[in-house]
């Protein structure tokens, strides 16, 4: 009648006290697992009936020629393509982890090898951690307001508000990364005449490099799936545009959007197609970054 | 060579700074033409007419919290129980595949969410602020979940075994050893995932239903601030555009808000766990 919970079996002196409990303790230890057992049922039936949806509706769409033929003109034609979305969210994203990355490492190396708990350091800190609770729709907005109203739609204008998105996420998951290398490394390097940056660029940075690779696909994981600064920015249309400088631009996130609002079926197969390519290329980089940074501790351990 | 380097990290440190005085800067003036001509009425006023002029936001801000409520009410208490469960009462390989999983979930894009709320659930019960606020929730419960975790993980094994050693039950282990010490970093990251419900637009935006309403009744069709913006940006112009716009800076200020109290309250709490 007694069962003793699975922290107490443990404890095979506390066993016998198990028998002792109140029936108020028994009762509020239980009414503890089954929350959390039921937490766990609860995220478990909508979170997997999204990803099933996503295989069952979206794997069935998907082909080479899905990927790379163009978007059907008219929303009702059924079949195939995305191929320009998938050129999009690559050149966007491309272009974005070009301009995000070198910073947001730069700005990490600032905080953890010059500024560290100065005054200067502490301040940015804090503003690049407010900076990822950010809305992208409001980097959107802002994009709009500075570059757009100027010069226009284009891809270009649209890896800028991505690139805002990822900087702070870079420059938080690379400061972490800097801040793992053992200070030893540096005093030695320090001791055999080389001044700090020489120290950062040929010893910190390439110790942490797997690291900093890890948190940059991170960051290039969480900018591919955006939506809302590709839409005031970058604009819609369903050709290929290479030219990321001038004239719109589109991308998986926002045929998504287009397609999920339209009643016709084909449109909404393609969405549904669409989602799975993206979610594919987010859980590899995901996945990757886990990987990598796996590798990475594994060494760290071994120093 | 040596400062030429220091002068180039310390500008990019000076970028985050620059950047976020740009939005501020940027934002508030593209939305200065609706502020002035609505004056308080842009936050007291419910009437929104653009073909008219009237710019109040006051139903789009109400609709935002209201959905933000909704997803944490559903939010907060599965995050915490799997955060839970991960930490407190799961064999340690079962522990890395939920975090494994969770992390997965986490990363997936909020517009994918959006299109299985649209295509899947809306059919089923509609939409409204309560379909917006349920998939909202179902989005940040990975995110919370993943940082609670983080939080849970700080807690030191000696003070887990102190309450067991006394003849706790699990429950009580909970109460009185872990969640008093993670209390700080657990409001914090539920802090964090109201932020991400307030800013999330394209989720919002396809469920919600654009019709906006300050009404108790949350299964009927609203709109939020957020959604709002997407939805009319592409046809908007002059003051329309404008007060889109200054409902942008409402959100700004709004997120920047919670998230600066919720790093305050994580920092606080960390820097507490530290000092004993």
């Amino acid at each position: 009648m007694s069962r003793p919970s699975a922290a107490m079996t443990a404890e095979p002196g506390i066993a016998i006290l198990a028998s002792q409990l109140t029936a108020t303790r028994r009762g509020k230890d239980l009414a503890a697992s089954l929350w959390m057992w039921g937490a766990l049922l609860v995220a478990i039936v909508p979170l997997g009936a999204i990803v099933l949806y996503l295989i069952q509706l979206g794997a069935g769409v998907i082909s080479l020629e899905f990927v790379t033929s163009s978007i059907p003109i008219s929303p009702r034609e059924k079949g195939p393509g995305m191929g320009p979305a998938v050129a999009g969210t690559l050149l966007l994203t491309g272009l974005a982890s070009a301009l995000a990355i070198p910073l947001g490492v730069l700005a990490a190396v600032y905080l953890n090898e010059y500024g560290k708990r100065g005054r200067l350091a502490t301040v940015v800190r804090f503003l690049a951690d407010v900076m990822t609770g950010v809305p992208s729709i409001v980097m959107g907005l802002f994009i709009y307001s500075v570059w757009v109203l100027h010069f226009g739609l284009s891809g270009f204008a649209g890896a800028l508000a991505l690139a805002c998105l990822m900087l702070p996420i870079v420059i938080r998951s690379t400061e972490e990364m800097l801040r793992l290398v053992p200070d030893e490394l540096r005093q030695a390097s320090l001791a055999l005449g080389n001044t700090t940056w020489r120290t950062v660029v040929t010893v910190v940075l390439p110790a942490a490099l797997p690291g900093i690779v890890s948190g940059a696909m991170l960051a290039v994981a969480r900018a591919a799936g955006e939506t809302a600064p590709v839409l005031f920015c970058v604009g819609i249309v369903s050709d290929v545009n290479w030219n990321a400088f001038s004239g719109s631009n589109t991308t998986l996130s926002a045929q998504i959007f287009a397609n999920a609002q339209s009643p016709f079926v084909g449109a909404q197969d393609r969405a549904w197609g669409a989602a799975f390519t993206l979610v594919v290329l987010v859980f590899l980089l995901t996945v990757g970054a886990r990987f990598v940074s796996a590798r990475f501790t594994r060494k760290r351990g071994g120093l | 060579m040596e400062a030429g380097f220091r002068g180039l990290t310390v500008l990019a440190g000076l970028v985050v700074l620059a950047i976020l005085g740009l939005i501020a800067w940027s934002t508030t003036s593209q939305a200065w033409d609706a502020f002035a001509s609505q004056g308080l009425g842009f936050f007291t006023s419910s009437d929104w007419n653009p073909n008219q002029g009237r710019f109040g936001a006051l139903a789009f801000i109400y609709g935002t919290v209201v959905i933000s409520v909704i997803a944490l009410v559903f939010a907060v208490p599965v995050s915490l129980g799997i955060a839970l469960f991960v930490s407190e009462a799961a064999p340690p390989r079962v522990q890395t595949a939920i975090g494994y999983v969770i992390d997965l979930l986490a990363a997936i894009p909020s517009v994918v969410y959006g299109l299985w709320g649209v295509l899947v659930l809306a059919p089923v019960i509609g939409k409204s602020f309560f379909t917006a606020g349920v998939i909202l929730g179902v989005m940040i419960t990975p995110i919370v979940t993943s940082i609670s975790r983080e939080v849970l993980r700080t807690v030191p094994r000696a003070q887990r075994e102190a309450a067991l050693a006394l003849g706790a039950t699990r429950w009580e282990t909970i109460r009185a050893a872990v969640l008093p010490w993670a209390k700080g970093g657990l409001v914090g990251a539920v802090m964090l995932g109201l932020g991400r419900a307030m800013g999330e637009t394209i989720a919002a935006a396809l469920v919600i239903g654009s019709s906006p309403q300050i009404t108790l009744a949350i299964f009927g069709s609203g709109d939020s601030a957020a959604a709002v913006i997407v939805n009319q940006f592409g046809e908007a112009a002059g003051t329309h555009r404008s007060a889109l716009i200054g409902l942008g800076v409402v959100l700004f200020l709004l997120t920047i808000g919670v998230n600066g109290a919720a790093r305050a309250v994580v920092h606080r709490s960390e820097q507490a766990a530290g000092a004993v």
